[in-house]
Formats: structure tokens, C-alpha cells, sequence
């Protein structure tokens, strides 16, 4: 009954990316002319036969509907476009960014949960003790923070006065590094390169706590407050009277169940890692998709910027599918 | 029969009708004033809304200096409490020589604006076709649900840069791009609680008595809905302001020389090493207004609507 659910909800994201899709599609026709003008803008002189070439060549001679199915049959078979600028496919480009993007969301994600999870349960626990009220005082503060400037004043003070971190980029220049997978980390373990592993932990440091910061604080606010719920509850109060320790009482019993909410609020906020990515990797000057795709839109790149957008969302909507998902394990009672 | 519904009857009975809705009015007035007072922070947040509201609509008086041009003589001061600072520039001075105080100040005019208006035409929106499809569903509902669905698919920054990159920066195209997501959420709520409210006893009354279907709205559920609207629309103006100042951070936004608050940070990064104050002040001024507007939304919620609070 599960394994129907799980798949009903799967086969629900295909008509959402297919509508993503479209959407996209239509960001194109929002620009005044057409892209070849602007890229003849761009290109100087050049003869009106070479105009209706390139646009045979990007199919804008052809009827609306039809632009729109050539898109859509072409980003199923994984064909997003060629970009005008670099010359070389849209995916192309997109994947060979894409290893450095993950391990800044994935570092981001790691540095919230680790923050968010033990503050959202001692708060909980220790309800308006200092330190609670201390860490809901910075939970407010972080969920009103622009994370361009986080990241700055992160610089300022742990790169520039202190010199504890590094300024910006992935690795120290030098070092070498034999790139299998993409993530420096990862690589750095899998060849036993233990500076290289130093290195780019220390790089990963700040912009992951520039990106995650917002997250944190709101995971922290959102589990403390399910948590304060829970432990109200008679079968908490039972779980204490059969004697369990207390520790026992608040990891297993409550944690559990305050986490069902906490895992839908994580899930929601993968689109403020993706998009707060495009800002952090311009401070940091990360070599990733989002300062790919903020050069291209300086460039006027647009296929480029149209199938990174593509890919932005594609992977908000399979987060939250996954999310999905896993709160059916979380949950038995919960049916999709 | 006929002296019942006789035109002065019928009058003095509006008369009374409104009295005692003034009354509620006001006693809810002064109830929702006292309750605002045992929340220090939220009066807090609040007047620090006010000041900054009122700071940018007289910004041209209590400025020093102008905001767009500069002294080249002066640039790159540092604020009044460091050595070296140019008398008259009390918080220093940017990369053109401009009076970062002045332009602060303001700045809070575009942060604001784009707030206000951004958020008001997604509560517009939101509210007029949330009530629409929640009263009537049938297929309207269906296509504004599955379009909201489809809108929801993609992370709000993202969809605000994609527009924004094709649309062209500028001041309308932003409100464009954050509106055209943004009533989304205010759709929703609005859906929903008409939903909920269309079965309660008081329509199914004014159904009976004839109330024709645009006045039941609008007179009769719209009023339960709204506050739980108003403190959506407070909770979202910081998020607003927020994306605005990302998008300006990015150079899709305000364009300068208008003094945004995003894009003054953006400036400040190129001179982060020898002029601090460039790209720290800014964000401050942007950190406190969303503080404050957080605060007051929140306290607004607790008083208002204490459902929502479970995010």
C-alpha cells in the first residue's frame, strides 16, 4: 500500500516539471526582440542573412507552439540548449558546476542541522532558561538576515581581522588535488590528501554558514516549538512514569514525533539554500551554478540562464518529493 | 405589516447597526492597543517601523547631503567615531564620496516602497482570487490551484532572478517579479479559510435573506478573514524586503544611482579590506528594519491570530 502511495506521489511531480518547464519557456518571451537581436546587439555589424541563420538555428523562425514543443522534447532528452557566450551545451556547463554547488548546500545543510537540532531540543527542554531564550533571541536574529551580508561581515571578521579562514574559492591555489567526483571533500578522502582535505574544509566553512544560517534558525524555532507540544503530552508523561530517564524520554519518545513536523520545514527550506546558493557563491566567489548563472545574466546568456532556473526548481520539487517520502516512515499514519 | 419595514425604521435600524459596529470596533481597538502593550518587543518593532516610515518620507529634510552625488575629495571616510573621519559625514562615506548617512536614509525609501507595494498587490490578488475560487470552485478553482501549484514548484529567489533577468531591472519590473509569486501564499490562506467559512451558519443566513454572492464576500466572510491576512501580509513585507535587497545585491534590482540598501553592500564588497563601513552600515540598516518588522508581525499574530503560529 506504501510502495502505491510512494509511486502516485512520484508520478504527480511529472506534470509539475512538465509545468516548470513551460513557465520557463515563457520567461524567454518575456525580453523585448529576441535573443538573436540581442546577441547581434552585442556582436556589432552583421549582415541580415547571418540574422535569419541563427534564427533558423534557435528555431525562433518557427510558430510559438512549436519553439514550445521543440523545448519541451529536447529538455526530456536532456538537451537544455547551447549557451551563447561559452559556446558549449547548456548541460554541459550546468553539471560541470553542478559537484562544487552540492557541496556547498550539502556543507549548509549539515551546519544547520548540527546547530539547529541540539538548540531546538535543549530550548525546548530548558524552556526560558537563558540559554533558551538566548538561542530563540539568535533564531530571530538569523531568520532576518540577508545572507549576502552574513557572509560578508563572516569575511570581515573571520578572514580579514582574524585570518582563521580563508577569503573565498574552493582550495587553496597549489595544493593538489586528483579530481574524481567533483566534491573536494570527498576527493580529498578518497586519495588520502590530507592537506587538500584541510583546505577545503576551511574554504567550505564560511559559506556554508552564510547559506545555512537562515535555515538554522528557522529549523531551530520550528523544532522547539513542536517539541514544547510534545512534551505536554500524556504519552511523554507515561514514558516518565514507567521510569525511563529522562534523556531517554526526550530523544526517543518526544524527538521522534516533534520531527515530523521539523523534516517538512527542512524540505521547504531547500529553496532558500538554492536560491540564497546564487547570492553566497557571488560573495565567496565559489566556483558553482549560481555564480554561472549571475555571470550569464550580466552576459544576457539567457538559454543558459533558462535551464539553470530549470534546474533550480527541478531539484525543489524532488526535494520536497523526497521529503514526502520520508515522512511516511516517520509517520505510518500518514498516507500521501 | 407596512409601518415595520417603513423607510424611517428601516434608517434608524442602520443607524443602530453601525453604532454597535463602531463600538466593537473600537473596543477591539482598545483591547488589541492593551494587549500590544504587554508585548514590549512587538511595540518595539513596531516603532521602529514608524521611525523608519517616517525617516523615509522626510528624507529629503533631515538628510545632510545628497544621496547620488559626491564629493570625490571625501571618499571612502570612515564614520565619525574613527580616526580620519570627515567632520559632517557621521557615518563615513562611500566609494564616490557620498555621505553613506544620507544614503541610508534613503535607501529605507526603496526598502519600504518595494515592501509596501509588493506585498499590498499579492494581498490584492491573493485575497480577490482566493475568495473567488474558495466561494465558487468549479473550474475557476481548479486553474488558480493548479497554477498557484505550479508557482510553488519554484524557490521564490529563483523565480524573482529568472523573471528579473528577462523582464530587465528596474523599480516596476520588481514589484512585477515579486508580486507575480508573491500572492501565492495570500491565495491560499484566503481559499482556505473561505472554505472553511463558506459551511458556517452566517452565510448559509445571509444566503437565506438573499444577500446576493459579491456582498456575502465582501460583507459578510472577508471581514472574518481578514486579520489573518493582515498578519500574513506583516510576516511576508521583511521576506519581501529581503528578496528586494538580494535582487539589488545581485545588480537585477534598483539600478544605481538611486540608493538601494542591497546594492550599496554589493558596492562595499570591493573595498572590503581598507573601508568596512561601506557594506556593513547598509546591511545593518537592513537587518534592524526586518528585525522590527518581524517583531511587530509576530506580536500581530499572537494577538490576532494565534492559529498561525505553528509555522
Amino acid at each position: 500500500m506504501r510502495a502505491v502511495k510512494i509511486l502516485e506521489r512520484v508520478l504527480i511531480t511529472i506534470p509539475i516539471m512538465f509545468g516548470v518547464a513551460v513557465v520557463v519557456f515563457f520567461f524567454m518571451r518575456l525580453t523585448p526582440g529576441d535573443p538573436v537581436d540581442i546577441m547581434m546587439g552585442q556582436a556589432g555589424a552583421v549582415s541580415t542573412g547571418e540574422i535569419e541563420q541563427l534564427r533558423r538555428e534557435f528555431d525562433l523562425d518557427k510558430p510559438l507552439y512549436m519553439q514550445l514543443w521543440l523545448f519541451l522534447t529536447k529538455a526530456v532528452q536532456g538537451d537544455l540548449g547551447y549557451s551563447y557566450t561559452q559556446k558549449r551545451p547548456v548541460n554541459e556547463l550546468i553539471f560541470d558546476r553542478l559537484p562544487a554547488t552540492i557541496e556547498l548546500a550539502g556543507g549548509a545543510l549539515f551546519f544547520s542541522l548540527v546547530i539547529a537540532i541540539p538548540i531546538g531540543i535543549i530550548s525546548a527542554v530548558r524552556q526560558k532558561s537563558l540559554v533558551d531564550q538566548f538561542s530563540m533571541a539568535g533564531a530571530f536574529l538569523g531568520t532576518s538576515m540577508p545572507s549576502f551580508w552574513l557572509g560578508i561581515i563572516l569575511i570581515l571578521l573571520f578572514a580579514v581581522r582574524l585570518g582563521w579562514l580563508p577569503v573565498q574559492g574552493r582550495i587553496t591555489y597549489g595544493i593538489n588535488l586528483e579530481y574524481v567526483t567533483g566534491f573536494y571533500v570527498l576527493d580529498s578522502l578518497l586519495g588520502r590528501n590530507w592537506p587538500a582535505l584541510v583546505s577545503s574544509v576551511k574554504h567550505l566553512v564560511l559559506p556554508s554558514v552564510s547559506l545555512g544560517a537562515s535555515v538554522a534558525a528557522i529549523v531551530a524555532r520550528v523544532l522547539r516549538s513542536s517539541m514544547v507540544e510534545i512534551l505536554r503530552q500524556d504519552y511523554v508523561t507515561l514514558a516518565r512514569a514507567k521510569g525511563n530517564r529522562e534523556f531517554l524520554v526526550v530523544m526517543k519518545h518526544a524527538l521522534r514525533n516533534a520531527l515530523i513536523p521539523t523534516v517538512t520545514v527542512v524540505g521547504l527550506q531547500v529553496g532558500s539554500l538554492l536560491g540564497g546558493n546564487m547570492i553566497v557563491e557571488s560573495v565567496f566567489s565559489w566556483p558553482g551554478l549560481g555564480r554561472l548563472v549571475v555571470k550569464a545574466i550580466f552576459e544576457r546568456d539567457f538559454p543558459l540562464v533558462q535551464g539553470a532556473v530549470m534546474i533550480y526548481a527541478f531539484t525543489f520539487v524532488i526535494a520536497n518529493l523526497i521529503v514526502d517520502v520520508l515522512y511516511t516512515y516517520l509517520n505510518p499514519k500518514i498516507t500521501l | 405589516m407596512q409601518g415595520i419595514v417603513s423607510g424611517d425604521n428601516r434608517f434608524s435600524r442602520l443607524v443602530y447597526v453601525w453604532r454597535v459596529r463602531w463600538k466593537v470596533r473600537a473596543r477591539n481597538l482598545a483591547e488589541f492597543w492593551r494587549d500590544l502593550r504587554g508585548r514590549p518587543l512587538a511595540l518595539l518593532g513596531g516603532v521602529v517601523v514608524v521611525l523608519y516610515i517616517l525617516g523615509a518620507i522626510s528624507a529629503p529634510y533631515i538628510s545632510p547631503h545628497s544621496p547620488t552625488q559626491g564629493n570625490l575629495r571625501y571618499r571612502l571616510r570612515p564614520p565619525a567615531w574613527q580616526e580620519g573621519a570627515e567632520p559632517g559625514y557621521y557615518l563615513g562615506t562611500d566609494d564616490q564620496g557620498r555621505d553613506l548617512l544620507t544614503r541610508i536614509i534613503f535607501g529605507a525609501r526603496v526598502s519600504l516602497l518595494v515592501g509596501l507595494l509588493s506585498v499590498g498587490i499579492s494581498v490584492a490578488i491573493g485575497t480577490a482570487l482566493g475568495a473567488l475560487a474558495g466561494y465558487y470552485r468549479g473550474w475557476l478553482d481548479q486553474l488558480l490551484s493548479r497554477f498557484a501549484d505550479l508557482l510553488l514548484a519554484f524557490p521564490f529567489l529563483i523565480f524573482a532572478i529568472g523573471m528579473m533577468t528577462f523582464l530587465g531591472p528596474g523599480f516596476t519590473n520588481l514589484i512585477v517579479a515579486l508580486t507575480f509569486k508573491g500572492w501565492v501564499e495570500f491565495f491560499r490562506l484566503v481559499r482556505g479559510e473561505m472554505l472553511a467559512e463558506k459551511t458556517k451558519e452566517y452565510v448559509e443566513a445571509a444566503k437565506v435573506v438573499g444577500q446576493r454572492d459579491w456582498a456575502i464576500i465582501a460583507s459578510e466572510v472577508l471581514p472574518n478573514i481578514i486579520q489573518s491576512v493582515f498578519v500574513l501580509g506583516t510576516l511576508r513585507m521583511g521576506f519581501m524586503i529581503i528578496m528586494e535587497a538580494s535582487l539589488s545585491f545581485l545588480g537585477l534590482g534598483i539600478q544605481p544611482p538611486t540608493p538601494a540598501w542591497g546594492s550599496m553592500v554589493s558596492v562595499g564588497r570591493d573595498y572590503m579590506l581598507t573601508a568596512w563601513w561601506v557594506s556593513t552600515l547598509p546591511g545593518i540598516a537592513i537587518l534592524i528594519m526586518v528585525l522590527a518588522i518581524n517583531l511587530f508581525g509576530e506580536g500581530l499574530r499572537d494577538i490576532l491570530d494565534p492559529r498561525l503560529r505553528v509555522e
